[in-house]
This record gives C-alpha cells, sequence and structure tokens, in this order.
C-alpha cells in the first residue's frame, strides 16, 4: 500500500504573529516558516506504518510557493520515500483555500492510487480544519477525522477518534483519509545523515495548471485585524486577597 | 433567505446550549429550519422546535445516521441544501466532521468557526490561534459555516414550530461505529459553564489533578485543561481548551500551573473574568489575566478551595 501524507509550510508556532498595520494580512516577511505540526504527525504515522510492514511507500505532497520544497524536504529527512511539491501560489501570502488544496490533492491520488491519506486535522495559520473532510468527499472514500489512534487491518482501518465527548472508535472502509489530532504519536526529529540523505530523494515539481485546477479564492479577504486587547489586570498578595476581589467583582 | 441549521444531537439527546447559540447567529441571515437527525431524534427534534427564532424542524430518524457518522449525514443535508441559501452548525467535533464534506460536495468553500455574521456573505473568524481576526465575503452561491459558540448568547425558548419527519439519504456504507468512551460527570459542560477552573502541567501529576477537581467542585464549575496536562496523562482529551482543543469564555476562568501559551491562550482569552495562579511570576499567562496569584499552587489551591 501507498501512503500519501499532504504537508503544509506555516509560520512556526513559536512566532509571534503580527498583523499588518494596513490590514491586509500577517506579516509572512523573514518569518521562521515550519512544517504544520499536525503534519509531522501525519508524516510519522506513515513512516511507522512503513517500518510495521503496513506500508510500501510514502509520498508527501505540498500544495502552494516554490520555498514549500523545504517542508518536503523535512518530511523526507523524516522518512518519506518521496515528494511531489505542487506550485500553486508566487507570493507567501497568498494561502490557497481548503477546497483548491482538496481538488489538487484529488488530482494527485488519481494518479498515484494510494491507498490511504493522512492529513493533519488543523492548519495552525488559517484553523480551517477542512482540507482532509472535503478530499475525502470528492473521492467518495470514508473518513476518519481527529484520529488519536490507527489500526490498519486487511480492508478496513480501525479509528480511535479525539471529539467533544471524549473518544469515538470507528471502523472504516479503505481506502480512507484521516486526519490526525495531537496524541496519535510523537513525531521523530530528523538526524543529520537522515537530512543528507534527503537530498537525493527524488521531489518533482508540478503546478496547479498541470491538474487543471483553478485555485482562485471563494472567500475574500476584507480584512485582517489585531482581536480585542485585554486590560491588564493586577497580582494580588493572598488567598484572601483573590477572594475580596472576586467577590466584588460579582464572580463568585 | 433560507438557513438550515444542523443541530447538536447526541444518543438523541439535543444539546440546548450550543444550538441555541447557533440559532442566535443563524437568526440573522434568514429563516431558520433545524435538522436534528440520529438513530433516535424525536425527542431533539421537539425541545428544537421550542428555541426562539426557528420557523421549522426537521427531524431524520434512521439507524444509519446514529453517531453522527460523517458520510451519511453529509449526504442527507446535500439532498435537502437545493431549499437553503446557507447551510450552518455549532462548531462542535461532529459539525467539524461533517460540514466540510458537505460543502465539498456542494463545491462551495467552508468557513469554520465563525465568530461574527456582518452579513449574508461576510463573516469574521479567527486566525493564527486567535491571534488575529480575518472578514471573508464569500462568493459561494451557497454558504456553509460552523460557527463558535462561545461568541454568541443562546437564544431563548418558548417558541413552537412545527416538526416534519424526514427520511435519510441512504447508507453510503463506508464507515461503522465501533464505541463511545464517554466520561460520565455531573459537573456542567465545558464550553457552557459559567466557570471554569483549568490545571497545566505544573500540577505533575494525575493525582494531584484532583486539586483543579475539588477546587471546581467547590466553584460549581466544569474543569479543562491544557494540552501537556492532556498529553500526560493527567486529564482526559475532552478536557483541553485551546487552539486545537475547546473553546470557551465563562464568566470566570481560573488557570492553575498553566504559563499561557498562544495556543492555550486561544481558547479562553475571552473570558469575562481570568484568574493565574502560577509561581513563575513572569510566566505569559499574567498579561491575560485579571487577578494574578504568585506563588505555589500545591498550598494555594488547597487554601482556596478550603476559605471559598
Ligand atoms: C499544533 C499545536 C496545538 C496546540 N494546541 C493546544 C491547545 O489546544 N491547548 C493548549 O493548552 N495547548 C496547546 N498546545 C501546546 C502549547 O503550545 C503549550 O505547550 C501548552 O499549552 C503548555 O501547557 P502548560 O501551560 O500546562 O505547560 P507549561 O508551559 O510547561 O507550563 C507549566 C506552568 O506551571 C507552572 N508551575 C509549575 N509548578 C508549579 C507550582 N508548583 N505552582 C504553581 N505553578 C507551577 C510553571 O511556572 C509553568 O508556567 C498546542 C501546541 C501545538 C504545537
Ligand atoms: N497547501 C497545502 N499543502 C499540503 N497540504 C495541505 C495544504 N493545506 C492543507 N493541507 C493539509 O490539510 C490539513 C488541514 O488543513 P486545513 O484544512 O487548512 O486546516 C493540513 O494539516 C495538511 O495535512
Amino acid at each position: 500500500m501507498k501512503v500519501l501524507v499532504p504537508v503544509k509550510r506555516v509560520i512556526d508556532y513559536n512566532v509571534k504573529v503580527r498583523v499588518k498595520a494596513d490590514g491586509s494580512g500577517v506579516d509572512l516577511a523573514n518569518v521562521k516558516m515550519s512544517m504544520n505540526p499536525f503534519d509531522e504527525i501525519a508524516v510519522e504515522e506513515a513512516i511507522r506504518l512503513k517500518e510495521k510492514g503496513a506500508a510500501e511507500e510514502v509520498v508527501a505532497v505540498s500544495i502552494g510557493v516554490k520555498q514549500a520544497q523545504e517542508t518536503l524536504r523535512t518530511a523526507l529527512a523524516m522518512g518519506a520515500d518521496r515528494a511531489i511539491l505542487v506550485v500553486a501560489a508566487d507570493d507567501v501570502h497568498q494561502d490557497i483555500e481548503p477546497l483548491a488544496v482538496a481538488k489538487i490533492l484529488k488530482a494527485v491520488i488519481d494518479e498515484e492510487q494510494p491507498g490511504l491519506v493522512i492529513a493533519g486535522k488543523q492548519a495552525i495559520d488559517n484553523d480551517m480544519n477542512a482540507t482532509g473532510q472535503m478530499l475525502s468527499a470528492l473521492l467518495g472514500w470514508s473518513q476518519a477525522t481527529f484520529a488519536s489512534e490507527l489500526d490498519i487491518d486487511g480492508d478496513h482501518a480501525k479509528v480511535t477518534r479525539e471529539v467533544d465527548g471524549g473518544l469515538q472508535t470507528i471502523k472504516v472502509k479503505m481506502p480512507c483519509v484521516v486526519t490526525v489530532d495531537l496524541r496519535l504519536n510523537e513525531p521523530r526529529y530528523a538526524s543529520l545523515p537522515n537530512i543528507m540523505k534527503a537530498k537525493k530523494k527524488p521531489l518533482d515539481e508540478k503546478t496547479a495548471e498541470d491538474y487543471g485546477v483553478d485555485v482562485s479564492p471563494r472567500l475574500e479577504v476584507v480584512k485582517t485585524a489585531e482581536p480585542a486587547e485585554r486590560a491588564a489586570g493586577i497580582k494580588v498578595a493572598d488567598v484572601d486577597e483573590l477572594i475580596a476581589k472576586l467577590k466584588e467583582a460579582g464572580a463568585i | 433567505m433560507a438557513v438550515l441549521l444542523l443541530a447538536e444531537v447526541n444518543d438523541g439527546h439535543l444539546s440546548m446550549d450550543a444550538t441555541a447559540k447557533a440559532v442566535n447567529a443563524a437568526k440573522a441571515l434568514g429563516d431558520v429550519t433545524i435538522l436534528c437527525a440520529g438513530a433516535s431524534a424525536a425527542d431533539a427534534a421537539k425541545e428544537a422546535a421550542t428555541i426562539d427564532g426557528v420557523s421549522k424542524v426537521l427531524c431524520a430518524e434512521d439507524a444509519v445516521l446514529g453517531h453522527r457518522l460523517a458520510e451519511a449525514t453529509a449526504d442527507l443535508i446535500v439532498k435537502l441544501a437545493g431549499d437553503y441559501d446557507h447551510i450552518c452548525a455549532p462548531a462542535t467535533t461532529d459539525a467539524k466532521n461533517i460540514l466540510p464534506r458537505v460543502a465539498a460536495l456542494l463545491d462551495v468553500m467552508v468557513i469554520t468557526d465563525v465568530s461574527g455574521v456582518v452579513d449574508g456573505d461576510t463573516f469574521e473568524r479567527p486566525i493564527y490561534a486567535g491571534n488575529a481576526v480575518q472578514t471573508v465575503k464569500s462568493k459561494d452561491a451557497k454558504k456553509v459555516l460552523s460557527i463558535r459558540t462561545s461568541t454568541f448568547d443562546a437564544a431563548g425558548t418558548g417558541g413552537s414550530a412545527s416538526v416534519e419527519n424526514i427520511e435519510a439519504a441512504g447508507d453510503p456504507g463506508l464507515s461503522e461505529w465501533v464505541e463511545d468512551k464517554v466520561a460520565e460527570s455531573d459537573r456542567p459542560d465545558l464550553t457552557s459553564a459559567g466557570i471554569v477552573v483549568s490545571g497545566g502541567r505544573g500540577i505533575g501529576s494525575e493525582e494531584d489533578f484532583k486539586l483543579i477537581e475539588k477546587l471546581a467542585d467547590k466553584l460549581g464549575a466544569a474543569v479543562g485543561a491544557s494540552r501537556a496536562a492532556v498529553d500526560s496523562g493527567y486529564a482526559p482529551n475532552d478536557w483541553q481548551v485551546g487552539q486545537t482543543g475547546k473553546v470557551v469564555a465563562p464568566d470566570l476562568y481560573v488557570a492553575v500551573g498553566i504559563s499561557g501559551a498562544i495556543q492555550h491562550l486561544a481558547g479562553m482569552k475571552d473570558s469575562k473574568i481570568i484568574v493565574a495562579i502560577n509561581k513563575d511570576e513572569e510566566a505569559p499567562i499574567f498579561q491575560v489575566a485579571d487577578y494574578g496569584l504568585v506563588g505555589d499552587l500545591f498550598t494555594l489551591v488547597p487554601e482556596l478551595t478550603e476559605k471559598l
């Protein structure tokens, strides 16, 4: 079985995001970019499937600007076998919407014929939480989102999902789109020798036009604003003062 | 303009709080029809019919809709979609699972976690863990959106909409339910509680997390946790508050042994009053706290619980 893992290049999760003064977006110039943390978990899971003998090949795919090459090299250094970059934008500030990403991924999947797609549950930049579900719909496949446990068993997969009420386990037909949650695994760091080796692994470059997908946005961004600031608070000296303040404020 | 709103129904029970908050947001868009779907949904439909501003309730009872498996529920919504301009739901994990699937089948973009309705095409939503708020205008003919419930008040009850029974769209045969692991609790629900007490990595162990639970019980509060506390096994996954967990906005939020990473703040910084207890006076949580108490939680929390 071949496993396909979509990975997104996003602002590093440790970076403090700044909204541009003119309200046109957030500032991404000279900002550290990394692989979306959920996608690291997805890559890790795919590699583990390969190590267990449940998968033969792991293919990482990224859609966006040319610089997403670096993200794909990270996936290759972690252990993916090959990578496909689909260039769909030339400005780092242009985010490709989940619907367009899903359409491109579908086209890649029609060619590659993987038996499983493992994606992140959410990109930490747009916070959409949509691409995996959309892709699954376009393919007419089953979907298993927010996975914290994944077991492949022949033509089915058993997936435990993190949901509002606790955990839900479902059995889905393969092929399937799985999106991963934080507790599925702990991704490995790429070792230096593997980072060197990754430079020689195949990385194909395509464009959105190659797949005939229109990536123009359906959602026009009217403006991007800072969230409301909280007024500065105070430090209280002890528990008694805290209780007094809370009573004063009518909170208890 | 007509709106179809997927109610939050679990095991036949309506989640009134989440559904009524979504109704309040959706009312601005047009006439609201609620869909209650499930293996059993009749009681939920009856209850949903009492929400103010609802003009009609559709009740779809079918085993295939049980456990809200995304494929069957999405197919039903797509079948109904022709009559509506907006399709929405409260942004629960169920809706996050189902709505993007619906949107893709309709060839439209989904707009998730809507925190403000500007007009029928224009919506606000937080991005980058709430570090920015984006206003987007949809060019799609139909809008599919999930509503962030923490930013809307619940619509009242007292209405009496009509209930119509409808059929499921069929069995896609793609997935089946195996089991649920749900912790039963007498505490208030995390996303609707008036007070939330959350613990972080500073608590140090599952046993000591009892300190948090005792304080919560004294206050009649729900219990939350940081990702670090959940990852370390001190607290179950459904207690996680944050960018990728639950978003809460209670009247009072008490953060204990939590440093205040942006991913955690994303889930609680709209709370009315925030209290932080942390031994590190430089901890970022103090930047959003109305009342900060610097010190060791192992002495301060028992003392607070005792004196309340
Ligand atoms: C993709 C992604 C998604 C994430 N999503 C979330 C999310 O949804 N929710 C979330 O919470 N996090 C999330 N995180 C994690 C987040 O970045 C932080 O790592 C996490 O919030 C830290 O948890 P914490 O504050 O409990 O732990 P720490 O940062 O380790 O803080 C522990 C605090 O306890 C204090 N402390 C220790 N001992 C005591 C004591 N005896 N008395 C008093 N204080 C004490 C310390 O001073 C410290 O401030 C996410 C991260 C990523 C990468
Ligand atoms: N531009 C992209 N390139 C590759 N994968 C993507 C891209 N956008 C989204 N994804 C995948 O879809 C997941 C969810 O993203 P989103 O729906 O944008 O929150 C991510 O974790 C990735 O696995």
